[in-house]
């Protein structure tokens, strides 16, 4: 044979890792959710342009994101489902947990509602009708965050709809974007969070039918990989990352985010004031400082990050030091701040 | 070393002669070669003749061992062909060339006797000089006409060099000038003193050409006999027979 | 009906339009399989050639196992290079996982038995026409590997399209590997995969019609370029 062509040791090159210039990057495993809704395309942006550290989203379901991240596949993590965040933390593979956003999971289904649950202001009570009326009901089945937010649902109506599955209720095993394909495509129901929903082009006969019950609220953490674990992973470019999405830069940031005019994620990680009511209606400013303490009081207290928003790009970026600083820093004034 | 002057390089013993003791091959229950005890001195071109499935190009692969006897024995001065083998080529009915040059048909056969790349140059242009394919030289092989290229076969055959050539009908699907010249190449080798073994169904060639006819048939040989005088008094019934152009038993 | 006029409509903007991101994302999606093609030639080509011609024990074995694996399910491939290639893993040291280099790994695990498979066949054909000649020539079994390699690269240019239209049009295992991270690893078919899911089927209609294109393209330039080296070489 001919030997191995100049260009293929080339390409490989540029293959390896090394062959990106790049330079500093970190791995994201996060939801379908929030990739597919275009909240990163908006987020991620601004914090490379600020950092020069590139993030590369892997976007999956928040359990696989967290087997992710058991592995040291992946540097940090934002998913959305707190008890299974807080065994990830517990049991020491990742560091601390703090809350970024949320938003909240709707009940959509087609139009003509067939099960009557439209505007049922319990989210238990909708999947009781659906059970018992015995209509098509999709399930991400995937082991995701929104999979575990509707199994929570059904347990609340105290109903077990795995024991029909193959019936009227159907286990996907996909993402959410592929879920509410198959829903449109079978007139079925389904359990979605409002970012996914509000940025899905494929709807037909879809509508959101039940929101607002306190049971939907979807809160997302952020929890970098504890690299006692896995010695490899970027500890302090995520934890960089960490501090700019808690910063009242990267909050503004997500607030700013919008698809046709309405905010799809709600910043989280400000300091509690007033108790406040979830937003019911999409056209809701959702970036009130009222709202997400609303949403904190919801979720129970936790360990949430008390970050004050200083001045953090004039701190670090106008100056000449280094990322160290920025993790250090960052680190002392949390802890600082926590009560 | 050139193909004209090989035969000089006496320090080498020969190959020949070439003895075959009751030869046989027997193939799905058929003895298609029956037998065959013959020995051919290194000298001069043997004819193999004889009708459809006599066994003549059987006996031929036999010879060159690209088959296995299923008894007997075929010896090169005593040896067995796979001692051999470098020292013998063959061209077929219906060779096989390369899809390549000309050039690099008998540059590949060379590289695979290992012979140097910078001897292969020189055989290769005096060869294909001497057959009469320099021109052609970078022509791709298989877009040759039919003569030109069994001429090659018969050139890539003559760079090695060997002592015995083995033709399986070469003339067989050419017309009367391709022939004529494919002959003339023939003539040329045996001239320097290669040894040729030869089958064909063309008489006229046979005449032509052999020196010595061994007539097979029904995978036996029949007789042996120097050319003239198979073909003005063959001693068989069945060469008289074949040679008078008539079905056999 | 309407998301398929929607999606030719969006197609023919896309290739007009010669949109950036697309750009990137087809050159990336040509590299990454040409790469892996690359290498499953450079093994796959002659370990068919071996399986063809060698005599060995456990030859017909494993000529009915590159059969076998040339049904291989992307995603079970995407797996085993995940495992591997995972920082829990044995290669997890080579930081290869969610870069285009583990979707090369993939391609390639993943065509190789497909060139071999269709190779042996090849040359198994080819062999029964030279078999006589080579051996009188007294060229070994080994010796006439790349022979038949190189005489049957007609044919053999077919054999790799195919290994590269698998390749390219693969999404299971890439997806598993690559991780479809914008401007690092989304290549063609996972860009077609992130637009299902978000629901824009005519935009991944789209994509699809680009990625039909350009496979068109690419078999057409290669039959054309086998035309005119058969018609000069005979």
């Amino acid at each position: 044979m001919r030997s191995i062509p100049g260009w293929v040791l080339l390409a490989l090159w540029i293959a390896s890792p090394a062959g990106h210039a790049a330079g500093r990057f970190i791995i994201l495993a996060s939801t379908t959710s929030t990739e597919n809704s275009g909240l990163f395309a908006a987020l991620l942006p601004r914090f490379t342009e600020r950092t020069g550290i590139e993030v590369r989203v892997v976007a999956v379901g928040t359990g696989q994101a967290l087997r992710m991240g058991r592995r040291g596949d992946a540097d940090v993590l934002l998913v959305h489902d707190r008890d299974a965040e807080e065994t990830f933390v517990a049991e020491g593979w990742g560091l601390e947990r703090f809350e970024v956003m949320f938003n909240e999971f709707v009940l959509v289904g087609p139009a003509d509602d067939p099960a009557g649950v439209r505007d049922l202001g319990d989210a238990a009570a909708a999947v009781a009708r659906i059970a018992a009326a015995r209509v098509p009901f999709v399930s991400r089945g995937d082991d995701s965050g929104t999979h575990k937010a509707e199994r929570r649902l059904w347990r609340a109506a105290g109903i077990d709809p795995v024991s029909e599955t193959g019936s009227w209720y159907r286990e996907l095993g996909s993402g959410m974007g592929a879920t509410l394909n198959t829903a449109a495509a079978m007139a079925a129901y389904t359990l979605a969070d409002r970012g996914t929903w509000l940025a899905f082009r494929n709807r037909r006969d879809l509508e959101v039918l039940v929101a607002g019950d306190p049971r939907l609220h979807n809160p997302y953490g952020v929890i970098r990989v504890n690299p006692a674990r896995h010695p490899h992973v970027k500890a302090k470019s995520s934890g960089v990352f960490v501090d700019w999405l808690l910063s009242s830069e990267g909050q503004a940031a997500i607030a700013d985010f919008r698809v046709a005019g309405e905010a799809l994620f709600h910043p989280a990680a400000k300091p509690a004031r007033s108790p406040a009511i979830l937003p019911r209606s999409e056209s809701q400013d959702p970036s009130k400082p009222a709202d997400t303490s609303r949403a904190r009081k919801l979720s129970a207290p936790r360990k949430i990050s008390t970050w004050k928003p200083r001045s953090w790009a004039a701190s670090v970026f106008t100056g000449t030091s280094s990322t160290k600083r920025v993790v250090a820093g960052a680190r002392s004034n949390r802890s600082r701040s926590s009560r | 070393m050139s193909p004209g002057t090989h035969r000089g390089n006496e320090g080498v013993e020969s190959i020949l002669p070439l003895e075959l003791v009751d030869l046989t091959y027997i193939r799905a229950g058929l003895r298609l070669v029956d037998r065959i005890s013959v020995r051919l001195e290194g000298k001069g071109r043997t004819l193999i003749l004889g009708p459809n499935g006599a066994g003549k190009s059987l006996l031929l692969r036999l010879m060159h061992g690209l088959l296995s006897p299923t008894s007997g024995t075929v010896h090169w001065r005593g040896q067995a062909v796979s001692r051999v083998a470098e020292r013998q080529a063959m061209v077929f009915e219906r060779s096989v060339l390369l899809r390549r040059s000309v050039r690099a048909n008998v540059d590949y056969a060379l590289s695979v006797r290992r012979i140097s790349r910078a001897c292969r140059r020189g055989r290769i242009d005096q060869v294909l000089e001497r057959t009469g394919l320099l021109g052609l030289a970078d022509r791709p092989a298989r877009l040759l006409s039919a003569g030109e290229q069994q001429c090659l076969c018969l050139a890539r055959a003559w760079s090695l060099e060997p002592e015995v050539l083995l033709l399986d009908e070469p003339t067989a699907a050419l017309d009367p000038a391709a022939t004529r010249s494919i002959e003339q190449v023939i003539d040329d080798m045996a001239s320097v003193g290669t040894k040729i073994i030869m089958t064909t169904h063309d008489l006229a060639q046979a005449r032509r050409m052999g020196d010595e006819v061994l007539f097979l048939h029904r995978g036996a040989l029949v007789e042996r006999t120097p050319a003239t005088q198979f073909f003005d008094e063959p001693e068989s019934s069945e060469a008289r027979a074949f040679l008078n152009g008539e079905r056999l038993p | 009906m309407q998301d398929l006029v929607d999606a030719f409509g969006a197609a023919f903007a896309l290739l007009v339009g010669l949109d950036r991101d697309l750009v990137e994302i087809i050159a990336r999606s040509l590299w990454v399989s040409s790469l892996a093609l690359a290498l499953a030639a450079g093994i796959g080509l002659p370990l068919g050639g071996a399986v063809a011609l060698l005599r060995f024990p456990g030859r017909r074995v494993a000529a009915v196992g590159l059969n076998a694996l040339m049904g291989l399910p992307p995603v079970v491939v995407g797996l085993v290079v995940y495992l591997m290639l995972s920082r829990s893993g044995p290669l997890g040291f080579l930081g290869w996982l969610f870069t285009p280099m583990a979707m090369v790994v993939a391609q390639f695990l993943l065509i190789t038995p497909i060139v071999a498979a269709l190779t042996r066949q090849v040359v198994e054909d080819l062999w029964e026409e030279y078999d006589e000649q080579l051996r009188s020539l007294g060229a070994s079994r080994l010796r006439a590997i790349p022979t038949l390699l190189w005489d049957g690269r007609h044919r053999l240019l077919t054999t790799l399209l195919a290994g590269f239209g698998r390749a390219i049009a693969e999404v299971g295992a890439v997806i598993l590997v690559g991780g479809n991270i914008a401007h690092v690893t989304r290549v063609m078919t996972t860009a077609i995969a992130l637009e299902t899911s978000k629901g824009d089927l005519a935009l991944a209609l789209a994509l699809g019609i680009v990625l039909l294109v350009l496979s068109l393209a690419i078999n057409a330039a290669a039959a054309l370029a086998g035309d005119v080296a058969r018609n000069a070489e005979g």
